[in-house]
């Protein structure tokens, strides 16, 4: 009795149940091929290289390149010997810190500008806003690798070069293009009743964009700035080219030129150097995830 | 509080003129219901009296000052939106605080107000709360809340019941119109619901394709509604209308154009056999030996009435009885409209004939 009964309940409850079409792909072994197998090889290709990292950084000296008495994917002698070089032997630390000077700066400057271009284009209405917000996309679409020359040219005329603000003032022309688009679509998904709403009520256009539509906008605002921020944090080619003095070179450039003699790779610690300069961002996006996920994919709140 | 007095206001998109001159007056303390299909220009006209659209041509009058080159927030109105546009960041405090914040009116006093009105709406175990921590009725009333608190000069309210279910709708109609009793401020109401312009208004301003067909109290438009247009928008079920013509033969009656005779109270002076629509609202038919011959297709009881479709002459026609006649499908009924309250309109205009 209670056999058939267990027999027949089953396809019952899938009968009355709407949603039954796709309800065949909850057993396990069939979520195990089409979830977590596809997720375990994409987490796998992705998180490679990290470990890759983490790993060439704790290697001591001879077993770095030494495929054939050790394994290569793991290391019997770990040493914290790379960091030391990095940290007291060398200007890491400025380095690190010019990194971060000239990435605030660079994306401050960036997002203030982005935020009233946005606002300016999405809702004021001026004649040849569409025209505008078109023709910053198109800026977005000219690789640096062009421009770094012409504006290399701009940089020596006004003789910032080898100076922080040489980046300062030039990374905001990868960096407008995009976080306006993103800050026209975030300010997009933000009622037109709410300004309207706050007209009437008295505010002026500044104080409307300040305490209604910034205030609502900070998801959209956070992943502008880690967008921005990421960008400056690996930008190489004009730092490259901008800056010549050792100590004011950010940690991208400065650790390719300090250890990469000729042909000589010090792996050991350009992979510190690396992954040291990547903690920053980790915690970031650690921080922040949720916010940069719900603006990227246009959360509207209320 | 104040009058407003809208004269002659266009409003074009570009080339395309969506108000073709509107004149409405409004007195002091009024409340004024905007009513009409959708597209017919009534939320247009109510943004340009709070100043979210510029006037074209024409004046718009608030108190004793022309307010076409007023920005809104000088005009001294409050708006209560159709999506309420609470800020969703504040609390309701906050939301209904922030105009008085912008004028930096002294804290004392904006407490006391938000205070006071809080409690005129039964809001105050909510003013710590976010808006999206309410109901759609207590956020309907979070908008108001916000209105009164500015104390102004003009309410102005854009579908603001649109978005709740239809219990409730009806709950706060009476609450809106027992808000404007108490506080005595001007008010202009737009809706595309009848009912709900037939039981708020002071005075009903019927909307059509961007012209006014007729401004006048409740009753008075249900009445002797001046055009078609009217007739058919107010009252619910609509008015039956059959096409025909004045009877030739020097009777006091009308012919249809099924060749049916329907009577009529008295005769149009020289309108013999002008072509003419003949309008009876479903609760003016009685049933009679003498009435019109028909068939009862559908019969819809309610309980407080029955609604009873048949067709006369092979045309649709609704009626409504309070008593509880017991028709089947197919019945044979004679209906006979009330001669003094049959309303009459001319084919080619749609204007209304007799008086």
């Amino acid at each position: 009795m209670t056999d058939i009964l267990h027999k027949t309940s089953p396809s019952v409850v899938a009968a009355a149940d709407h949603s039954e079409g796709m309800s065949y792909l909850e057993s396990l072994p069939r979520r195990l091929i089409t979830l977590y197998l596809p997720l375990s090889v994409i987490l796998l290709v992705l998180l490679f290289p990290f470990y890759w990292m983490a790993l060439t950084s704790i290697k001591p000296d001879d077993q770095l390149l030494d495929m054939d008495k050790v394994n290569p994917f793991w290391t019997t002698a770990p040493t914290l010997k790379h960091f030391y070089t990095l940290l007291f032997q060398t200007n890491y630390p400025l380095w690190l810190w010019n990194t971060m000077f000239v990435a605030i700066g660079a994306t401050i400057l960036s997002i203030i500008a982005s935020v009233l271009a946005a606002y300016a284009i999405v809702r004021l209405r001026f004649r040849g806003a569409n025209w505008v917000g078109g023709a910053i996309f198109l800026a977005y679409l000219v690789p640096p690798s062009i421009l770094f020359i012409p504006l290399s040219t701009v940089v020596f005329q006004y003789g910032l070069f080898d100076s922080p603000f040489a980046l300062i003032l030039t990374y905001p022309t990868i960096l407008i293009p995009f976080s306006t688009w993103l800050l026209m679509g975030y300010f997009k998904t933000i009622p037109y009743e709410l300004e309207e709403c706050a007209l009437i009520d008295g505010a002026s256009r500044w104080q409307i964009m300040t305490r209604i539509v910034l205030p609502l906008a900070v998801p959209g605002l956070i992943s502008a700035f880690i967008f921005c921020f990421t960008l400056c944090w690996n930008e190489f080619i004009y730092a490259l080219t901008f800056l010549s003095t050792t100590s004011h070179k950010t940690v991208p450039v400065a650790i390719v030129n300090e250890f990469v003699d000729g042909d000589i790779y010090r792996w050991g610690s350009l992979m510190a150097g690396a992954l040291a300069g990547s903690l920053p961002l980790v915690i970031l996006y650690a921080f922040f995830v949720e916010h940069y996920v719900s603006a990227m994919t246009g959360a509207v709140k209320e | 509080m104040a009058s407003v007095e809208i004269r002659e206001a266009r409003k074009a998109f570009g080339a395309v003129e969506v108000l073709h001159g509107v004149n409405v007056s409004i007195e002091d303390g009024q409340f004024v219901v905007l009513v009409g299909p959708s597209g017919c220009g009534k939320s247009t006209l109510l943004r340009m009296i709070a100043g979210l659209e510029n006037i074209t041509s024409g004046e718009i009058i608030i108190g004793n000052r022309v307010v076409n080159k007023l920005p809104p927030k000088a005009r001294d109105v409050a708006m209560v939106f159709q999506n309420y546009a609470l800020y969703p960041h504040m609390t309701v405090a906050d939301n209904m605080a922030f105009s008085m914040k912008l004028k930096k009116a002294p804290k004392k006093e904006i407490d006391d107000r938000v205070q006071r009105a809080a409690a005129i709406l039964g809001l105050e175990p909510l003013l710590g709360r976010y808006p999206r921590q309410l109901s759609g009725g207590q956020r309907q009333r979070v908008a108001m809340g916000r209105a009164i608190v500015r104390d102004p000069q003009v309410f102005l309210f854009d579908e603001p019941l649109s978005n709740l279910d239809a219990k409730l709708r009806v709950q706060m109609r009476t609450e809106i119109k027992e808000l404007h009793q108490r506080l005595k401020t001007t008010t202009v109401y737009v809706t595309h619901d009848q009912i709900e312009a037939m039981t708020m208004a002071d005075k009903i301003v019927v909307m059509h394709d961007g012209i006014v067909e007729q401004i006048g109290s409740p009753l008075e438009l249900y009445d002797r509604p001046a055009n078609l247009f009217v007739a058919g928008f107010i009252g619910s079920p609509a008015m039956n209308f059959f096409n025909g013509r004045i009877a030739m033969n020097g009777k006091a009656a009308f012919e249809t154009t099924g060749g049916v005779e329907l009577p009529l109270p008295g005769r149009p002076a020289n309108a013999s056999g002008q072509p003419a629509i003949y309008g009876v609202r479903p609760e003016h038919f009685t049933l009679s030996d003498d009435g019109a011959p028909g068939e009862v297709v559908v019969v819809e009881p309610t309980g407080s009435e029955i609604q009873v479709f048949a067709k006369i002459g092979g045309q649709d026609v609704t009626a409504v009885f309070r008593e509880r006649h017991n028709f089947k499908p197919g019945d044979k009924i004679r209906l006979k409209p009330d001669p003094r309250l049959v309303h009459l309109f001319d084919a080619p205009t749609g204007k209304r004939l007799n008086t």
